[in-house]
């Protein structure tokens, strides 16, 4: 049932990522298209919620995408078990999600 | 037509303990097989070589081993296929426990077929009339693609998931289940679900397609097991709506 709930979770989280990668790509080159600079960019985003979201839903997304992806990896490569394993991939997805966070209110706080 | 320079054979020759490379020279002959190959050699050179071999037809999957690194039924490879400058490396199947020579102890790929519920269970006896299924519904064509599996374990021995995680239950397994899971008259298909999807089952799987690369029967197990992880998620979903909402 543990193993479903893993499966699951890396096929939502991935659906959700491919649009947002592809959102933010366009994003980017539609963007620079004018030379706009840092300071310009950063006024459009800071105190936006729609970026804010936008942003911190992709970054929840990826640390459990890469959590379970690197817990997997680290099964099946290194024949990590039990509890290290589930320590381990914890940390990879808490950290991703700080530092994901942390860009994020970077960017849209302040 | 006899090619006049032998082929030099690689044979590994060892039990469980341990073993290394004995080098033979075989003969060339017209239309020759690999399975022609080990056979002369244990006539001709050496008559304590153990192999395994049935049909000699490539139908009762028994005498698969390592050809130069890959996975092949011996008896309908043709020497002229895979030789290389003459040369041929025969082992024994990858990701099976060796029992001497080119034979693999084939015990733990039929226990997974078993933890794979892959047995048909039904409910009428032969005196009630035979379950009338038409050849174009999607679950019997479904099954059909699945069943000419011939359990050689070529794709177990070609599956890197297997070699990882030694649970597995692997391609051939999992893909016998996905057609008894699409037998309309099998009525285990809920526990055989619960086989399949638990830990080692088809979850596992990363679709990298090296069962449906070199099943001689031209099988996808992945695609099977694709099938499965479908039932298995949606099966899941399901249960968890009736669960919140009855």
């Amino acid at each position: 049932m543990a193993d479903l709930r893993l499966y699951l979770a890396q096929r939502i989280s991935a659906a959700i990522m491919a649009p947002l990668v592809l959102l933010h790509l366009g994003l980017m080159i539609y963007a620079i298209q004018g030379g706009l600079s840092a300071e310009e960019i950063l006024g459009r985003t800071r105190g936006s919620i729609f970026w804010g979201g936008i942003y911190g839903l992709f970054v929840i997304a990826v640390a459990v995408h890469a959590a379970i992806g690197l817990r997997n990896i680290m099964a099946e490569w290194l024949g990590l078990r039990g509890s290290l394993l589930s320590g381990l991939s914890w940390f990879v997805g808490l950290a991703l999600l700080a530092a994901g966070w942390r860009a994020v209110a970077a960017v849209v706080a302040g | 037509m006899q090619n006049s320079n032998p082929i030099r054979v690689k044979v590994w020759r060892g039990d469980a303990a341990g073993g290394a490379f004995a080098e033979y020279a075989v003969p060339q002959q017209p239309a020759q097989t690999v399975l022609d190959v080990v056979t002369w050699i244990q006539r001709h050179a050496d008559a304590s070589l153990s192999y395994r071999f049935a049909c000699r037809v490539g139908m009762c999957g028994s005498c698969a081993m390592m050809v130069n690194g890959i996975p092949r039924w011996t008896c309908r490879t043709h020497v002229n296929k895979v030789n290389r400058d003459n040369r041929l490396t025969i082992e024994p199947l990858r990701n099976l426990p060796v029992i001497k020579d080119l034979a693999c102890d084939m015990s733990q790929f039929f226990e997974k077929w078993k933890r794979a519920e892959g047995h048909f269970t039904g409910e009428v006896s032969r005196a009630q009339p035979v379950a009338a299924i038409s050849p174009r519904e999607p679950a019997r064509r479904a099954a059909n693609a699945a069943v000419e599996c011939i359990n050689c374990a070529i794709c177990y021995a070609a599956c890197d998931v297997v070699a990882w995680q030694p649970d597995y239950l692997g391609p051939a397994a999992l893909n016998r289940a996905w057609s008894l899971q699409n037998d309309t008259r099998d009525r285990r298909q809920a526990e055989r679900l619960q086989a399949v999807s638990s830990t080692g089952g088809c979850l596992q799987c990363h679709s990298q397609q090296g069962c449906a690369s070199f099943c001689p029967n031209e099988l996808n197990p992945t695609a099977s097991i694709a099938g499965l992880k479908r039932l298995a998620a949606v099966g899941f979903m399901r249960k968890k709506y009736r669960e919140r909402y009855g």
